[in-house]
């Protein structure tokens, strides 16, 4: 069911992620794009039909030449200082201009022989010590030698770009964070889950991955439709996309009181309501004539119809009866076309509303800017009993909220609030230690497991709550009280 | 119920976790005419459990009662009989995450140790994929035979008895990520590179300490891995109680009755927060973080062949 893999190719039309030490970016593989990525245009022509986890380098002309694999001259032992109680920082210590620079580059000298350029003409290298001259080294390859590796996206990959570039649109979920939501929720292969999400469709497209194209998905979404910008990063064969539903938060009160019809989808009402406006300012006569010349009159057609008349007047007052016989022709198209489209509208509708009202999903996942409390509250009751949940949110406040009314609702056990901790490090010989700066928060996560909801809540609930509170023994008795 | 597949009435021979509150639970083989000691009592299999849905309540025979919850690979984890230090639902998380493993992922693990992090790979490349993992003490290899067998995953695992640091996986060229949990990864590190598929693939190695880490990358660069990267990640809980702080009594400003500050008697102070005058005492909601927490596990370092 997988396509590619490490060994895969890149191909037009793929999505493939840009990487450039730990910078990212995902973009369309397409013949004749520029690309703008980490100060340097180029064309990705000639990356297509290469390996992905390739390495690139821009040429002067903004293509890409694979790198070529270059033997570090290690061998010769380098001059090299102690300390730096000597050294004096007046910015005077590299001999090369700007301008010097710039002339080595437009001359087309390779990022590496600039670099050499730069240790030569440093008074200070030769002082520093063998780190320093390291760190310099380092630093300065990562200015002037440009290399760009092409990745396949992954979560691993889309979820590190997104919380690096544009966080708000994930409501800062920190990738280590999404990582643990997968596993706590037993996201795999056969299960059918319920995800929300307002993420751009990242975590829909963690849930996906993990799925493998195996099981169903149902989606909630806010509004006339689900944001599945990241999704599409993924480059999921299209089988995988078969058995991913959606369905409107809006409908969800009407489809748990059974209450729930398919006669005004939320797209929909919003289309109507449009096209009855216009037809009102119309003229009796001409919704009559245009209805004659229909063979198959819908309740809609007219209504369908006059809004693109009276949007080019023109047209109406054109003596030329063959424009206007194919312009009904093509009026009529439309209709049929948009009927269609509803007609599979509503059939899907159905579909995904079916498949809640069984009330037998294997997980619900919930990641989004809405307050958790009222999502957890109607979504948890489409998941079967035994099965597990976990819902982010950017903040801890509303998680407080939300575990409580849980414990008042019942049917749940194994609730945990928590966060993870992450941390990277620098590992090189005698200088290993933690990096320098890192994430600050990435989220939080309230996790838990349903159990068969009794409708008798009386007196078991509140039993219930305190069981799975802490025993009292454990705590200090001054300031705590149980919920 | 396997461990890969969820099922909904409990089973003769499944495996099923009895939950008794507050993160106190332990896995039970269901078997007819079997009992099950619990502090609430007797649980007679063939009556109470087989037959019921999973997430059902169980009552005792002392009157109290339980929850049984369908097996996953996080509540193993969370009792399983440990042979080994295992590894926890946190570090497994960004493991899986970060060695890109999904359905059809082909995955070498060394060591097995107790299964803890076998299981969750072994869901996660499920139905398609396969782990191959390797135990270099023969008892264990052979108790995480027998319960991959008895957890309905033997047909995803081949579990080898050997030492990964002299004749590897067992595999060569076929897989999409390596796992190390050893002593002396660096040790394995060729080995792991020659089980990885020629055209790339993803590596992680844990250790506790940072000496093996140093080593460990050291022997990553030199058989050409890249994109070396070491991390640690640590699990934070926080409890969620209701808090009541005292107001203390800070007297009054004169000797008359009139009020400054917060006063019982003075109703305009009933907007404040869940404040409850009357005892002179503010409720709110708090997270309150453990008071022991884990500190340290190990440290996770990834690296890609390309």
């Amino acid at each position: 069911a997988m396509e590619g893999g490490p060994g895969a190719r890149i191909r037009e039309g793929d999505c493939a992620v840009l990487k450039r030490d730990e910078v990212f970016k995902a973009v369309s593989v397409l013949r004749r794009r520029k690309i703008i990525f980490e100060k340097q245009w180029f064309y990705l022509d000639n990356a297509i039909g290469h390996i992905y986890g390739t390495t690139f380098e821009v040429t002067s002309g903004g293509n890409l030449q694979p790198k070529q694999e270059v033997e570090e001259t290690t061998t010769e032992t380098k001059e090299a200082g102690t300390d730096n109680r000597n050294i004096v920082d007046d910015g005077k210590s590299q001999k090369l201009t700007h301008d010097d620079i710039k002339a080595l580059k437009d001359k087309g000298i390779k990022g590496q022989e600039i670099v050499q350029q730069l240790i030569e003409n440093s008074t200070t290298f030769r002082d520093k010590t063998e780190f320093a001259q390291d760190k310099y080294i380092k630093k300065k390859k990562k200015k002037y030698e440009a290399v760009i590796t092409i990745v396949k996206p992954s979560t691993r990959i889309l979820s590190t770009m997104y919380y690096a570039r544009e966080p708000g649109k994930i409501n800062h979920l920190r990738y280590d964070t999404l990582a643990q939501m997968l596993t706590l929720g037993n996201v795999h292969a056969g299960t059918k889950m319920i995800v929300m999400e307002t993420c751009a469709g990242l975590v829909l497209g963690a849930v996906m991955e993990r799925m493998g194209g195996y099981g169903s998905i149902i989606q909630m979404y806010p509004g006339g439709g689900p944001v599945r910008a990241a999704t599409s990063c993924f480059g999921f064969p299209k089988p995988f996309f078969d058995n991913l539903h959606e369905f409107p938060l809006s409908k969800v009160q009407s489809l748990l009181s059974g209450t729930f019809t398919t006669e005004t989808l939320p797209a929909d009402s919003e289309e109507n309501a449009l096209v009855e406006e216009e037809s009102n300012g119309l003229s009796e006569e001409k919704q009559t004539s245009l209805q004659e010349t229909e063979e198959e009159p819908a309740t809609e057609a007219p209504m369908e119809i006059n809004p693109t008349e009276e949007q080019d007047p023109m047209d109406i007052n054109a003596e030329d009866v063959e424009f206007k016989e194919n312009k009904e022709k093509e009026n009529k198209e439309n209709v049929r076309e948009k009927q269609m489209k509803q007609w599979e509208r509503r059939k899907k509708l159905k579909e995904a509303a079916a498949l809640l009202r069984e009330k037998n999903a294997d997980g619900l996942i919930v990641a989004s800017k809405f307050h958790p409390t009222p999502l957890l509250l109607s979504l948890l009751e489409f998941v079967a009993p035994s099965r597990p949940f976990v819902v982010y949110c950017q903040y801890k406040e509303p998680l407080l909220e939300c575990y409580t009314k849980l414990r008042e609702r019942g049917g749940v056990i194994n609730l945990k609030l928590s966060e993870t901790w992450l941390r990277n490090y620098q590992v090189l010989p005698d200088r290993s230690h933690p990096k320098l700066t890192m994430s600050g928060g990435g989220g939080y996560l309230l996790s838990g497991i349903t159990v068969v909801l009794e409708k008798d809540k009386s007196d078991s609930s509140n039993s219930e709550a305190l069981k799975m509170e802490e025993p009292s023994s454990k705590r200090c008795k001054l300031q705590d009280l149980p919920c | 119920m396997s461990f890969v597949e969820y099922g909904d009435t409990i089973k003769d021979g499944d495996t099923a976790i009895v939950f008794l509150g507050h993160e106190s639970m332990f896995p039970v083989k269901v078997q007819h005419g079997t009992v099950t000691q619990t502090k609430y009592g007797v649980i007679r299999h063939s009556t109470d459990l087989i037959g019921k849905k999973y997430g059902s309540k169980v009552t005792c025979s002392k009157g109290g009662w339980v929850f049984i919850l369908h097996p996953t690979p996080e509540l193993w984890t969370m009792n399983l009989p440990h042979r080994t230090q295992i590894l926890y639902s946190t570090d497994i998380s960004i493991i899986t995450m970060m060695l890109e493993l999904k359905p059809g992922s082909i995955v070498c693990e060394s060591g097995t140790g107790s299964g803890s992090l076998s299981h969750a790979l072994i869901r996660t490349v499920a139905p398609t994929g396969h782990l191959y993992t390797v135990e270099f003490h023969q008892q264990r290899a052979e108790k995480a035979r027998e319960e991959f067998q008895e957890h309905g995953v033997e047909h995803l695992v081949t579990v080898t008895n050997q030492d990964v640091c002299k004749n590897g996986f067992g595999v060569s060229n076929i897989a999409d990520a390596v796992f190390l949990d050893i002593p002396s990864p660096w040790e394995a590190i060729g080995h792991a590179k020659a089980a990885l598929k020629a055209e790339g693939g993803r590596i992680c190695s844990f250790s506790p300490c940072i000496e093996q880490v140093q080593r460990t990358c050291l022997a990553m660069e030199e058989y050409g891995f890249t994109e070396i990267n070491t991390l640690e990640i640590l699990l934070r809980v926080y409890n969620v109680r209701t808090i009541s702080l005292q107001i203390p009594d800070l007297g009054k400003a004169a000797e008359d009755n009139s009020s400054t500050g917060f006063d019982s008697s003075n109703p305009s102070h009933q907007g404040s927060p869940c404040a409850n005058l009357q005892q002179g005492t503010v409720q709110f909601k708090s997270g309150v973080p453990l008071r022991e927490v884990v500190g340290h596990t190990g440290y996770l370092t990834f690296a890609t062949k390309s």
